[in-house]
C-alpha cells in the first residue's frame, strides 16, 4: 500500500537530518505502529505521507499514486488525524465534523447521516450540539478522530490518537479504530504507549534519528533481542535510557 | 461549488458565534462615524456651537482695540475674557486655560492716526506742490505690535486662522483710518464722502446636477471617507481568522483535504464581504435617518444607492484582499492584529481620510496614488459630491478591482509554494 524508497528530510538550519535514507513497505490492511524516542521523526515521516511537508530527498507511493502526478486522488484516499486538536473550538461537536466532512467531498443527507453515526459509535451522541471549547480531553481526542475518518479513507495517519485520555476513552478509540482496520483500511498510527502498540499493531518499526532501526511484528522483535519481555524492553535495548530533549 | 458553500456556512458560525466579537464589528464603525462626523461638524460650520476661550489685554483702549474686540465678539467664535498683565495672560494661555491671548500695545490707536494723517498731509502736500516736495519731515514712528500668544497644543491651521482674523481687522481699520484723513483734509462736510465697503467680495459657486446646487456639507465628506476607514478595518477580524485557524491546527487538517487555498479564501471572502456591505448600509442609514435627528445635516443619497454600493463592495473587496496577504503572511496574531490596525490607519493618512491629499507633501502625493482607500475615497466623493456617473469612477474600481486580484494571488502562490510538495 506504501512504498517509500530512500526518504530524507533536513529542515532549514537543522545540523542533522530528521529522516536520512528512510526505506519501509507498509502492506495493505496493516496496522503498522511507528515509534521511536522524541524527535526521532515520526511526525515528520507522517507530515510528509500526508504532504504537510516536503521531503528533502527519496521518493513514495500510496495505492500507487504520487502527489506530483495523483494529488487531489491522493488525498481522497488518505484519512489524517493529527496529534493537535484540529477543531473549532467555538463550534459545536456536529458543525465541526459536517464541515470537515464536506471538505472530503461528502455532502448533504449521507453525510449528516455519518456524522451522526460515528458520533453515537464513539460514545458522544448528547455532546453532538455542545461546543469543542466544552469538551474534556478523551472527548476532543474522539472527535479529532472521527474527523479524519468520515470518508472512510483507504489509508488513515494517526498521530498520537491516544495522547492524554483516560483509559475509557482510550479503549473506545482503540476498539473503534480496529473496527475500521477490520473494515479495509490500512493504518499508520504513531505512539509513546509501547504496551498499547504490542497489543494494536500487526507490525512496528523503531526509528532512532531519523533511521528505521528495527521492523517487524511485536513478537518478532521481542525474540529477536535478549532478554526482552516486551516492546518497551526492545525499545530500550534500541534507542538507549539517555534523555532525548530537544528543541 | 458544495465545498465553497460548506466554507462559507463555517465561516458565518465562526462569526455568529463569537456575539461580542459581532457587535464590535458593527457597533465601532458606527461609533466612530457619529463621533467623527460630530465632531467635525463643528469645524464645517461658519458659526460654531462652541466658543473657544481666549483673553484679551487691552493697552489701547482707543478705536483700534475697540475695533478688534467687536471682531472678535461678533465672530461669536469666542469667549473673550480681558485682563490687564501680560505676564499673567501669557502663563495662562501657556498652560491651556486660554487657547489665546492677544496684547494689544499702548497708544495703537494713536499711533494709527498719527501714522496716516502724516502720510494723508505728506501726499496732499506734495500733490499741491506738483510733486516737488522732498521727504525731509518725516518723523520715525515706533513700532506697533499686536501679540498673540497661542497655547502650545493649538494646532497650526487654528492659528493662520485667527492671525488671518486679526489681520483683516486691522487692515479694514487702517483703510478706514486713511479715508478718514483725506475727508478731514480735503472736506469739512461730516456726512462721509467715501464708500468704505469692500469692492471686491468673494461667492462660492458650487456644482449643479439637474439645476440644484451640490453644497458639500460635513456629513457628505465625513460618511464616506470613514465608512471606507471603517471598511478598511475588516483588516484586522480576517487576519486574525486566518492566523488562528494556523495556530489551531484546523488549516494543517485542511491541508490534508482536498480542497484548495482558493476555496478556503474564497469562503472567506464571501462572508466578509457580507459582513463591509452591512456595515457600509446600516452606515448609510445612520447618516440619512439618524444624523438629522441630532441635529446634524442629513446624508443625501438620492439616485446615488447603485453608485455608492458598487464603490463599497470594490473597497471591501480591495480590504480583504489585504486581509488575506497579511494573515497568510503573518505567522501569529501579535504579528497580523498590531500591523493590521496600523497599516489601516497609515493607508487611510495616505488616502486622504484626514489630510486632503492636495495639502500633503509632493511625495506623500505621490504615495497617496498608491493607497487604495485613495481610490475608494476618490469615487465615494465623485459620486457623493460631484455626482459622478458610473463611467467616471470605472478607474477607481478597476483598481481596487486589481488590487483585490493581486493580493489574493500573492497570498495563493506563497501559501502554495511555502507549503509545495
Amino acid at each position: 500500500m506504501i512504498h517509500i524508497q530512500k526518504l530524507a528530510k533536513k529542515y532549514k538550519g537543522a545540523a542533522q537530518f530528521s529522516l536520512a535514507d528512510l526505506n519501509l513497505s507498509v502492506y495493505k490492511n496493516e496496522i503498522f505502529g511507528l515509534i521511536g524516542p522524541n524527535g526521532a521523526g515520526k511526525t515528520t515521516l507522517i507530515s510528509i505521507l500526508c504532504a504537510l511537508i516536503e521531503p528533502t530527498s527519496g521518493s513514495f507511493t500510496i495505492d500507487g499514486l504520487t502527489y506530483k502526478k495523483n494529488k487531489k486522488e491522493l488525498k481522497r484516499l488518505l484519512g489524517v488525524v493529527p496529534q493537535e486538536y484540529a477543531l473549532y473550538p467555538t463550534l459545536t461537536a456536529f458543525e465541526n465534523l459536517m464541515y470537515f466532512g464536506s471538505m472530503y467531498g461528502l455532502k448533504n443527507r449521507p453525510l449528516e447521516v455519518k456524522v451522526t453515526e460515528t458520533i453515537q459509535k464513539l460514545g458522544l451522541e448528547q455532546f453532538s450540539n455542545k461546543k469543542i471549547a466544552t469538551f474534556s480531553g478523551g472527548m476532543k481526542r474522539r472527535i479529532n478522530l472521527i474527523a479524519g475518518i468520515l470518508h472512510n479513507p483507504k489509508v488513515l495517519f494517526l498521530d498520537e490518537p491516544t495522547v492524554g485520555v483516560d483509559v475509557q476513552s482510550k479503549n473506545v478509540i482503540i476498539k473503534y479504530l480496529q473496527e475500521l482496520n477490520q473494515k479495509g483500511t490500512t493504518i499508520i498510527y504513531t505512539s509513546h504507549h509501547l504496551n498499547e502498540a504490542e497489543n494494536f499493531c500487526t507490525r512496528v518499526g523503531i526509528i532512532d534519528y531519523g533511521r528505521l532501526i528495527a521492523k517487524g511484528t511485536p513478537k518478532e522483535l521481542i525474540g529477536k533481542y535478549d532478554g526482552t519481555h516486551n516492546l518497551e524492553d526492545v525499545f530500550i535495548t534500541l534507542t538507549g535510557k539517555n534523555l532525548r530533549d530537544h528543541v | 461549488m458544495y465545498k465553497f458553500l460548506a466554507s462559507i456556512r463555517k465561516e458565518i458560525l465562526l462569526l455568529t458565534k463569537d456575539f461580542g466579537g459581532l457587535v464590535i464589528l458593527f457597533v465601532m464603525p458606527i461609533i466612530l462615524i457619529i463621533t467623527i462626523t460630530i465632531i467635525q461638524d463643528s469645524t464645517f460650520k461658519a458659526v460654531g456651537d462652541v466658543q473657544i476661550p481666549i483673553v484679551l489685554v487691552d493697552n489701547d483702549h482707543g478705536a483700534v482695540s475697540q475695533a478688534i474686540l467687536e471682531g472678535l465678539t461678533t465672530s461669536n467664535s469666542f469667549e473673550i475674557a480681558t485682563n490687564d498683565n501680560e505676564d499673567e495672560v501669557r502663563e495662562l494661555v501657556y498652560k491651556g486655560d486660554y487657547q489665546m491671548g492677544i496684547v494689544i500695545p499702548e497708544n495703537l490707536s494713536s499711533n494709527l492716526n498719527k501714522k496716516v494723517e502724516e502720510n494723508v498731509e505728506h501726499i496732499l502736500e506734495r500733490f499741491m506742490s506738483n510733486g516737488t516736495l522732498s521727504s525731509e519731515n518725516k518723523a520715525e514712528m515706533p513700532k506697533n505690535e499686536v501679540k498673540l500668544y497661542f497655547d502650545p497644543a493649538t494646532q497650526n491651521s487654528f492659528k493662520s486662522a485667527v492671525k488671518n482674523g486679526i489681520d483683516k481687522m486691522i487692515s479694514k481699520i487702517e483703510t478706514q483710518s486713511i479715508y478718514q484723513a483725506f475727508q478731514e483734509q480735503i472736506s469739512e462736510d461730516s456726512e462721509p464722502i467715501f464708500d468704505t465697503e469692500s469692492l471686491i467680495s468673494f461667492k462660492e459657486i458650487s456644482p449643479m446636477s439637474e439645476n440644484k446646487e451640490l453644497i458639500p456639507n460635513s456629513v457628505q465628506h465625513n460618511v464616506p471617507a470613514w465608512t471606507l476607514f471603517a471598511i478598511f478595518f475588516i483588516i484586522v477580524p480576517l487576519s486574525i481568522n486566518i492566523v488562528k485557524e494556523k495556530n489551531q491546527g484546523t488549516y494543517v487538517r485542511l491541508r490534508t483535504c482536498p480542497v484548495s487555498y482558493a476555496t478556503i479564501l474564497g469562503g472567506k471572502t464571501a462572508v466578509y464581504i457580507a459582513v463591509c456591505m452591512i456595515q457600509f448600509a446600516v452606515m448609510l442609514a445612520i447618516g440619512v435617518y439618524l444624523f438629522p435627528e441630532m441635529g446634524l445635516p442629513a446624508l443625501d443619497v438620492s439616485d446615488k444607492i447603485l453608485r455608492l454600493f458598487i464603490v463599497a463592495l470594490f473597497s471591501a473587496l480591495a480590504a480583504i484582499g489585504l486581509g488575506v496577504l497579511l494573515g497568510t503572511l503573518a505567522k501569529t496574531q501579535e504579528q497580523s492584529a498590531p500591523f493590521g490596525a496600523t497599516f489601516v490607519v497609515i493607508l487611510a493618512a495616505l488616502g486622504g481620510v484626514w489630510v486632503p491629499v492636495f495639502a500633503m507633501p509632493e511625495s506623500m502625493q505621490i504615495l497617496s496614488h498608491i493607497s487604495p482607500m485613495n481610490w475608494g475615497l476618490n469615487a465615494f466623493y465623485d459620486v457623493f459630491l460631484r455626482n459622478a456617473d458610473i463611467t467616471h469612477i470605472l478607474p477607481e474600481i478597476l483598481l481596487l478591482a486589481l488590487f483585490f486580484i493581486a493580493t489574493s494571488l500573492i497570498a495563493i502562490v506563497y501559501n502554495e509554494k511555502k507549503n509545495a510538495i
